[in-house]
C-alpha cells in the first residue's frame, strides 16, 4: 500500500533540517497566507470541522467542534494551549514532530489563535525534551524574525504571541486541565469538569488544549482543503496518523498512515514483524492506557471505532509488540507501577487503586499471590472506573481488566506454582 | 545565591505571563540549574521572589520528577524503566550501572559525580531501551554502550 506521507512529508526531502527558509520553501507558510487574506476565522473552523479531524492526544474529539465551543462574545482574552507534553507509555511520535517539524506545528498554532481568536498561545513541552525545547525556541525566533509571529502577521492586522512553557515531569500534565493547572504554576491536578477549559480553562479565560500532532494537520487542511482531507482514511477517522510501533517488532518506529491500515498490516507489512521467528502473544494498541488485544483482533483496522467496538481504544496511536516470551504479570506489574507512580493523589480511589493494583500485582509476579486475589483485582478496577475527576484511574484499571480477561491462565499459574513461570525472559 | 544576570533572566520569564505564578515551574528549572538543586533556601528565595509562601512552593517542586529538593551529582543519568524498555533490557542496564558505580538506582556516586534515576516512559520507545544523560537521549543503550557513556563521565 503506497500512501502520500503528509505529516512527515518533509523528513522525505534530502539534506532538509527543519530551518523556516527549507519549511518556506516546501510550501510551508502557504496555508497561513491563504487563510489570513482569503478566510474568516469561521470559514477556517468550518472547514476543520468539515475535515473530519480527531485529536491525536487520545481522546479523539472532533478538533473543529472543540473549537467551536469557544463563546465569540466573551470579553475575556482566548487561549490556544499546545499539548506537547507527551508521556503516555509507547508514545514518542509527537517528540519526532517537535524535533523534525516545529515550523508545522507552529503554522498550525497560528492557524488555530486565528480560528478562535487567541492573542497569546502557549506551547507546554515536555520537561525531558531538552532538545525538542531548544528546536522550539529557535523555530519561534525565526517565525517572529519572519513576521509570522507578532504584531500584524502579513499585513492581516493579526496580532500572535507564542509563550514555550517547559514542564517538569508529571505524566498527569497530558490531562488537559492538569496541563492548565501545571501552566498556572500548581500541582498538576486535574479540575473537575464541568466547566470544560472552552467556558473557563487557563486563567478562567476560554481555551482550547490541542495535541501537537492535531495542530500539525491544520495547515494541510487549510490548504489543500477538508473535502480533500476527508478522503484519507475511514469516514469517521480521517487524515493521517502518526503511529508509533515498539517492543518485539524487526522495524520499531513512527508510521504515518490512513486509520483504515489494519492491525496485521502496521505490525506484520510497516513494522517488519516480529523478530527472531518468534509468535506474537499480546499487542496494546493505543498506549499502556489501552486494553490489551490479541491475535484474534489482528484485522481490526486501526480507526477509532473499529478499536473501540474490539473492547479498546486507539489512545495516543502507540502500538507496542509482545512476543510469546512475554510475562503478561510482569507487564501488569509495569503498567500499574507506572499509574500509580503517576497518579497526583486527589481522587481516593485513583490514589489508593493504583497503589493497591501494583502491590498485589507485584506479590503474584513474584510468587506471593493468593487465591482470591485475582477476583481482588477485577473488584478494585470496577472501583476505580468512572468515579474520579479525570480517567487516569480508569487507564490504570482497563489494562489489568484486559490481561486478565485474556490471560487469566497465566495468573494462576503465578499464584499455583508460587513463582514466575517466565525464566526472567523479558530483555533481561 | 541568585546572581544578578539570572535575577534579570528570571524578570523577563515572568514578563511572558499575564499572572506571574505561571512563572513557578520554569523559573524552578532555572534556580535549580543555577543551585544545584531545590536547596530549602533556594525555596525560599524564589517563594519570596514570587510572593508565594514557601509551603506553596514546595508543593509545586516536591510535585514534579524532574525538581530536585535533594543534591544531585554533577551528571544527572535517567533510565527508561518502562513497558518497551523493560521488554528490551532496561532491568539489565540497571543491575550493570548499580554494580559498575557501586550504588543502588537513586542514588549518587561517593564522589558525587554521577546519579542514575528510573524515569517513567522518555518517548523514545522506538529506539529502546532508552536512557537519558544530562538531557541527552541515547538509543538502543547496551551495557558495552553504558560502560563507554560511563568511562566519559568519569574523566570528566
Amino acid at each position: 500500500m503506497t500512501f502520500e506521507k503528509i505529516l512527515t512529508r518533509y523528513q522525505e526531502i534530502p539534506g532538509y533540517t527543519g530551518t523556516i527558509d527549507e519549511y518556506a520553501a516546501h510550501g510551508g507558510y502557504r496555508a497561513l497566507a491563504k487563510a489570513l487574506k482569503q478566510m474568516s476565522p469561521a470559514e477556517v473552523v468550518e472547514a476543520v470541522k468539515r475535515s473530519g479531524l480527531r485529536g491525536r492526544g487520545g481522546a479523539g474529539f472532533p478538533c473543529g467542534v472543540k473549537w467551536g465551543f469557544i463563546p465569540k462574545d466573551s470579553a475575556k482574552p482566548k487561549y490556544l494551549v499546545v499539548n506537547g507534553d507527551e508521556s503516555e507509555p509507547g508514545t514518542f511520535k509527537d517528540r519526532m514532530l517537535i524535533e523534525e517539524e516545529p515550523h508545522q506545528i507552529l503554522e498550525g498554532v497560528i492557524l488555530a489563535s486565528y480560528a478562535i481568536g487567541c492573542r497569546r498561545a502557549f506551547l507546554y513541552c515536555r520537561g525531558e525534551f531538552v532538545r525538542g525545547a531548544a528546536v522550539l525556541r529557535q523555530a519561534l525566533d525565526e517565525a517572529y524574525a519572519r513576521g509570522y509571529l507578532g504584531r500584524n502577521i502579513l499585513g492581516s492586522g493579526f496580532d500572535l504571541d507564542v509563550v514555550l512553557h517547559r514542564g517538569a515531569g508529571a505524566y498527569i500534565c497530558g490531562e488537559e486541565t492538569g496541563l492548565l493547572e501545571s501552566l498556572e504554576g500548581k500541582r498538576g491536578q486535574p479540575r473537575p469538569k464541568p466547566p470544560f477549559p472552552a467556558a473557563s480553562g487557563l486563567y478562567r479565560c476560554p481555551t482550547v488544549v490541542n495535541n501537537v500532532e492535531t495542530l500539525s494537520n491544520i495547515p494541510h487542511i487549510v490548504l489543500r482543503g477538508p473535502e480533500w482531507y476527508a478522503t484519507i482514511g475511514p469516514a469517521k477517522s480521517t487524515g493521517p496518523r502518526l503511529f508509533s510501533v515498539s517492543g518485539h517488532v524487526a522495524r520499531p518506529g513512527n508510521y504515518e498512515l490512513p486509520m483504515s491500515v489494519t492491525l496485521r498490516q502496521l505490525i506484520f507489512e510497516h513494522a517488519g514483524g516480529l523478530p527472531n521467528g518468534r509468535r506474537l502473544k499480546a499487542v496494546i494498541p493505543g498506549g499502556s492506557s489501552s486494553p490489551v488485544l490479541t491475535e484474534q483482533h489482528l484485522d481490526v483496522t486501526m480507526d477509532f471505532d473499529s478499536l473501540a467496538a474490539v473492547g479498546s481504544m486507539a489512545g495516543s496511536g502507540a502500538v507496542i509488540v509482545m512476543d510469546d516470551t512475554t510475562c503478561m504479570v510482569r507487564v501488569g506489574e509495569i503498567v500499574s507501577r507506572f499509574y500509580h507512580h503517576e497518579s497526583c493523589g486527589q481522587c481516593t480511589q485513583c490514589r489508593e487503586g493504583t497503589a493497591w493494583l501494583h502491590k498485589v500485582l507485584r506479590r503474584i509476579e513474584h510468587g506471593q499471590g493468593r487465591k482470591e486475589d485475582l477476583d481482588l483485582l477485577l473488584d478494585m478496577c470496577d472501583n476505580m472506573k468512572g468515579k474520579t475527576i479525570c480517567v487516569l484511574s480508569d487507564a490504570a484499571a482497563m489494562p489489568i481488566e484486559s490481561y486478565l480477561k485474556y490471560f487469566r491462565d497465566e495468573f494462576e499459574q503465578h499464584i499455583r506454582e508460587r513463582a514466575c513461570p517466565f525464566a526472567r525472559g523479558m530483555g533481561d | 545565591m541568585i546572581s544578578e544576570t539570572a535575577r534579570r533572566r528570571f524578570d523577563a520569564l515572568i514578563g511572558r505571563y499575564p499572572e506571574k505564578r505561571s512563572a513557578l515551574i520554569p523559573l524552578l528549572h532555572e534556580v535549580q540549574a543555577e543551585v544545584g538543586h531545590l536547596s530549602p533556601e533556594a525555596v525560599d528565595w524564589v517563594a519570596g521572589y514570587l510572593g508565594l509562601s514557601p509551603a506553596d512552593v514546595m508543593s509545586v517542586a516536591s510535585f514534579y520528577d524532574m525538581l530536585s529538593l535533594e543534591p544531585t551529582g554533577k551528571h544527572l543519568i535517567y533510565v527508561c524503566q518502562n513497558l518497551t524498555c523493560t521488554l528490551l533490557g532496561a532491568e539489565r542496564l540497571i543491575r550493570h550501572l548499580e554494580s559498575r558505580l557501586g550504588v543502588r538506582i537513586g542514588e549518587t556516586t561517593a564522589d558525587g559525580k554521577i546519579t542514575v534515576k528510573r524515569m517513567e516512559c522518555l518517548a523514545s520507545c522506538g529506539t529502546a531501551p532508552s536512557i537519558q544523560v544530562d538531557g541527552v537521549y541515547h538509543h538502543h543503550v547496551t551495557p558495552e554502550k553504558l560502560d563507554a557513556l560511563l568511562d566519559a563521565l568519569q574523566r570528566d
